[in-house]
């Protein structure tokens, strides 16, 4: 046997092992350690606030630490930082490529970053001394488009792209600290873990990975979508995370147990996912998706709690606030609208 | 010649998914019963905290316009 035939040969012993010891552990479900509880009821939302000021379609946002101002990047070539309490702009910053797909606000409120087609993440400073809002470093590396940013602090950013892998910024020399290669197809989404040591990826691959930020290494894999997977979020925990796909499924996959748990789905829902976030508690999983709707979903039983409609386009992008107050959603019909 | 770079290169490829694998199968893993037992306990804790999930009194919401006093 040629070393590639040994050497595929053992990779499909240890598929097969690691299916061995996944099945080992599957001794119950999470839906029948629920069976007996209450379900949530019927969870309804109304739109509190609608932000108006986009000329075309929202592919991304993100709450400050604030719970308060939050920013949104539209292929109007614009990112916008509002005041989601008084609906007013408190920045308008003209993008030098419009062609964005994510934007990040930092946790201190000081930066904020987007990035897309260009392949660059550009940050961006919002507190110069002179009170204007400039571009204070590109990241250039990527040879791929930026499909997700998310900043770390505000030296620190970790970034997704078109390009398979992921990568950690040192924002201060714009260089790649530590690159995460093994993904097979478009990284499309991450989302850091509460404790900022690892964070999630889901990919055109179907799978979802778990990266060990310091040391570069995927620790595990999680495989089960039947489609691009577009967006990630970890559980508030640490101990989970949910994966939104184009297969028109959300699945709850568990680090501890290497397995999915759940999956959200109905027979007529068609579409794909395109943003997913959990309420504080992590009880409610909120999901995005094509149809112009957001479901609400009860992530412990499995079951859809709500619909929130009222977007005329495609829901592209959605975030809970820190304190859990408000969910925000952004549209390709380039408005955002608050709900709680 | 190519024809070696292209299979050096496959089993390059072919080692590091082996070296990965390897790594992947010997982390240790929790029952599932334990860790769903942990995310139910976890929201039903944190369940009065969820101002999503408990719904928010107009007071309290920063969004809610609010309420005039109609005193007649």
């Amino acid at each position: 046997m040629s070393e590639l035939e040994q050497l595929r040969q053992e990779a499909e012993q240890l598929r097969n092992q690691i299916r061995d010891a996944r099945k080992a552990c599957n001794d119950s479900s999470l839906s029948q350690i629920t069976a007996g509880l209450d379900s949530v009821g019927r969870i309804q939302m109304r739109t509190r606030r609608t932000l108006r000021g986009h000329l075309a379609k929202i592919y991304a946002m993100q709450w400050a630490t604030d719970s308060r101002l939050l920013v949104s990047a539209s292929q109007d070539g614009k990112l916008i930082i509002w005041d989601s309490y008084s609906t007013n702009k408190i920045h308008a910053i003209p993008l030098r490529s419009s062609w964005v797909m994510t934007c990040a606000y930092a946790p201190s409120g000081s930066y904020a970053a987007c990035g897309g087609l260009d392949n660059i993440c550009s940050i961006y400073s919002l507190k110069t001394r002179e009170g204007n809002v400039r571009v204070t470093r590109e990241l250039s590396g990527h040879t791929g488009y930026l499909s997700c940013c998310r900043f770390l602090d505000d030296s620190q950013i970790v970034t997704s792209s078109g390009d398979t892998t992921c990568a950690l910024w040192d924002i201060e020399t714009g260089q790649q600290t530590t690159t995460f290669t093994g993904h097979t197809g478009d990284v499309m989404s991450l989302s850091l873990s509460p404790d900022s040591r690892t964070f999630v990826s889901g990919a055109c691959d179907a799978s979802s990975k778990l990266w060990d930020i310091r040391d570069g290494m995927c620790r595990q894999s999680f495989t089960g979508h039947v489609s691009d997977i577009n967006a990630v979020i970890f559980f508030p925990n640490g101990n989970a995370f949910t994966t939104g796909s184009d297969d028109a499924t959300c699945r709850l996959f568990d680090l501890r147990a290497d397995q999915e748990l759940m999956m959200y789905s109905h027979d007529n829902i068609n579409c794909g996912i395109t943003s997913v976030a959990f309420s504080k508690s992590g009880r409610l999983l909120l999901a995005g998706y094509d149809d112009f709707n957001c479901n609400v979903w009860d992530t412990l039983k499995g079951e859809r709690a709500g619909v929130l409609a009222g977007h005329d386009n495609r829901v592209s992008c959605l975030g809970i606030s820190s304190d859990g107050m408000a969910l925000a959603t952004g549209s390709w019909d380039s408005f955002l609208r608050i709900w709680n | 010649m190519s024809n070696n770079n292209a299979s050096s290169s496959s089993v390059a490829v072919a080692q590091r998914a082996v070296k990965q694998l390897r790594l992947e199968a010997k982390i240790r893993r929790i029952n599932v019963s334990q860790a769903a037992t942990d995310l139910k306990n976890f929201c039903l804790q944190n369940a009065h905290k969820d101002p999503l999930l408990v719904g928010v009194p107009s007071s309290d919401n920063p969004f809610r316009p609010p309420k005039s006093c109609g005193l007649l």
